[in-house]
């Protein structure tokens, strides 16, 4: 009984050191997936950082102004000026150009009875 | 355990033959039975003291060692933690109020060299003043090849110019990593947002501190780590600065005026929306304080916010509402104003002669000295001494920038009954426009002071009441009047309904002894829509003239509010202000009881 009780043990701590030994394994990997996560948020945070600087210079109202005057003959773009507010019933819709005008209606709903009372 | 017997009866018969008590030898027995029980309980003791002790030892060495440990380590980071609030850069971002960027870091590289380690430092000298030009080559040769170990030879470098410098394969020269403070809009806002530098340096990093503006002001906030790079959001709008900034440059060079300011300011919330003062400067490339000179003339100079001027008939209005406050005046009080009104040695008088008597309205709208000096006559010395605190006009500003303290306005230190003459139309009172546009925000809101603010506010932040809402109401239509038939009449824009007072006010010599004949401040303050005022702008020309005419012209009627009126054209479509018909005023409609 003893020794099938010592022979256990024993097996149960060489289970355990292997679990262990894996466990730690793995919790090392995580931890250097993790850093080199980190690094990466870091890289980009960085980038994001010089992109948004760069979109705000390029952005910037001098460089605006400038491009829209040296473009001005293909987009012809003015400051903003209060003449340019409309009103929604000034917006020209488009007329629906798919369907034809109906010349000859036919009333569905008393079509509809109509076969109703024939049953 | 085998006791000894108290008693023991060899040794008690022993002692009762010998004669002795054998009660001596019990308590004998006693004593030694008690020095053994003592003896144990000490050894006992001693045992758990050693056991506790020992424990305490192992525990203060664990506490130690670790102590020693940590502090002799590199501090590392967490290798665990979760990217969370990270300190993404030294300083935050500081935005407009729709998030656009006004000011951000960039990371860069500073130069510095150790000759020590130099190779060939002649060599090394050449191709560095090759690649800077404002770098002398003699001066380098100079320094690499003399005693020193160490020295700083660019703070901020360019990708391309650090390629170069690494190009010249110099082991003695080396690069830190730097964070810069960069505006991405150049001159846009330069006095708002003020500048920044670099503090104490390092090699590896360097400190960035604000020197002046906004940035001097928040230099805690902004660099606080715990708000984890959230931007400071500004009351500033980009595009409207843009425009504003454009169009007051434009006036500035038209009018030949040497320097302008414009303040656009929310009248509810007090958001300055707006801050332009002219001419500026690239918070970049910060220039240095002038040493010579007048330092206003400087572009380091705010106009509008530590600049104090005297502003002129602007201040007309403030008298008449007050007087129509007390009850003293109302719109149809005919006023005298016959000329020129003498008081001591002292003449007031008028751009024109106005006739024997004008309307309180008339007196507004042609801009009557004598009328409003007046009114301050009823008024007297320390009811306008209060109305004036009330409305701002005793205190710098206090606007989140480190410059606005130096905007203190300067009033007469003896306050006579002249003093309050003067001061009704705008002259022995100097203030800054920053004032001027608390003072007509107050106006156009209902009559509550508002104090201006330079960051992001959620709603209306009224302040105390320094007039009621029915003289308000009078008071912009006197100024709408001002526009539509007074002095003011280049200031309509169609669908604005532009109302405001115009401010011509000669200059005072620098050096005293009286004004100029020729130079003047030329001020408009305004508010648009009149009907339902939403912002007030204040324009301001530091010595305009406009020579279309036969003879030179300064008045503000023809410099700044033409000015004024271009801006409110350009700015209230980006606003969101859609143009309308103004109401129409309504029939006067009095109201009747039926009952009786």
């Amino acid at each position: 009984m003893r020794s099938i009780l010592t022979i256990l043990t024993a097996c149960a701590v060489i289970g355990l050191a292997f679990w262990a030994y894996h466990e730690n394994y793995k919790t090392q990997e995580a931890l250097a997936k993790s850093e080199a996560l980190q690094s990466d948020i870091a890289e980009a945070r960085a980038r994001l950082a010089v992109l948004r600087a760069e979109w705000a210079y390029l952005n910037r109202p001098d460089r605006l102004r400038e491009l829209a005057t040296l473009n001005f003959d293909n987009l012809g773009l003015l400051p903003f000026m209060p003449e340019q507010f409309g009103r929604v019933d000034q917006v020209p819709y488009p007329q629906d150009e798919g369907l034809l005008p109906v010349i000859n209606p036919v009333e569905v709903s008393s079509a509809m009875n109509a076969t109703e009372a024939g049953e | 355990m085998i006791r000894t017997p108290l008693r023991p009866l060899a040794r008690i018969l022993d002692a009762r033959q010998k004669g002795e008590n054998p009660d001596a030898i019990e308590r004998e027995n006693i004593r030694l039975r008690h020095e053994e029980m003592r003896d144990r309980a000490r050894r006992r003791a001693e045992g758990r003291l050693l056991v506790l002790g020992l424990a305490f030892f192992c525990a203060f060495s664990v506490v130690g060692a670790r102590m020693g440990h940590l502090a002799s380590t590199e501090p590392s980071e967490p290798r665990a933690s979760a990217a969370g609030a990270t300190i993404i850069a030294q300083r935050a971002d500081i935005v407009d109020r729709k998030g656009r960027v006004l000011a951000t870091n960039l990371d860069t590289y500073s130069l510095y060299a150790q000759p020590p380690q130099m190779v060939d430092p002649e060599r090394a000298a050449r191709a560095l003043a090759g690649i800077f030009p404002d770098l002398d080559e003699t001066d380098l040769v100079e320094d690499f090849t003399g005693k020193r170990k160490f020295l700083w030879i660019k703070k901020k470098l360019s990708p391309e110019q650090k390629q170069a410098v690494h190009d010249i394969g110099e082991p003695g020269l080396l690069f830190g990593p730097r964070e810069m403070r960069l505006y991405p809009n150049g001159k846009l806002a330069a006095h708002v947002l003020g500048g920044a530098s670099f503090g104490r340096e390092g090699v590896h990093a360097a400190e960035v501190i604000g020197v002046a503006g906004i940035e001097k002001n928040f230099d805690a906030l902004l660099r606080d780590p715990a708000r984890g790079g959230q931007p400071l959001e500004l009351s500033l709008d980009l595009s409207v600065q843009a425009a504003a900034e454009q169009v007051l440059y434009g006036g500035m060079r038209l009018m030949n005026a040497k320097g302008a300011a414009a303040v656009l300011m929310d009248v509810h919330t007090g958001e300055v929306i707006s801050l332009v003062s002219l001419p500026d400067f690239d918070p970049n490339d910060r220039p240095r304080p002038p040493t010579e000179g007048n330092p206003s003339d400087s572009p380091l100079f705010n106009r509008a916010v530590q600049g104090v001027y005297e502003l002129g008939s602007t201040f007309k209005i403030f008298t008449v509402a007050q007087a129509m406050e007390l009850g003293l005046v109302n719109a149809s009080t005919m006023i005298d104003t016959k000329g020129p009104l003498r008081w001591g040695k002292h003449r007031i008088r008028d751009f024109h002669n106005y006739g024997p008597e004008l309307t309180t309205t008339k007196v507004i709208v042609k801009s009557s000295n004598i009328g409003t000096a007046r009114i301050a006559q009823m008024i007297g010395v320390e009811r306008q001494q209060e109305f004036l605190r009330n409305l701002g006009f005793f205190e710098p500003i206090p606007l989140e920038m480190v410059e606005a303290s130096g905007g203190r306005p300067l009033l007469p230190p003896n306050w006579s009954e002249l003093s309050t003459m003067t001061i009704s139309y705008g002259h022995g009172l100097s203030a800054t426009p920053l004032h001027l546009a608390a003072g007509y925000a107050a106006i156009a809101n209902g009559g509550t002071y508002v104090a201006p603010t330079l960051l992001k506010q959620e709603g209306p932040q009224y302040g105390p009441r320094v007039m009621s809402k029915q003289v308000a109401a009078t008071s912009r239509e006197m100024l709408r009047k001002v526009v539509t038939e007074g002095t003011a009449s280049f200031g309509e824009v169609p669908g604005y309904a532009v109302a405001g007072k115009t401010g011509t006010a000669d200059k005072p010599k620098e050096r005293g002894g009286g004004y100029y004949d020729d130079k003047v401040i030329a001020t408009f303050a305004s508010m648009f829509p009149a009907h339902d005022p939403k912002y007030v702008l204040i324009v301001t020309l530091d010595e305009p003239v406009e020579t279309s005419g036969d003879e030179p012209r300064r008045t503000a009627g023809w410099t700044a509010v033409p000015v004024a009126a271009e801006m409110i054209r350009r700015i209230a479509p980006l606003l969101g202000l859609r143009p309308e018909i103004e109401p129409g005023t309504l029939a006067d409609i009095t109201l009747t009881s039926s009952s009786q």
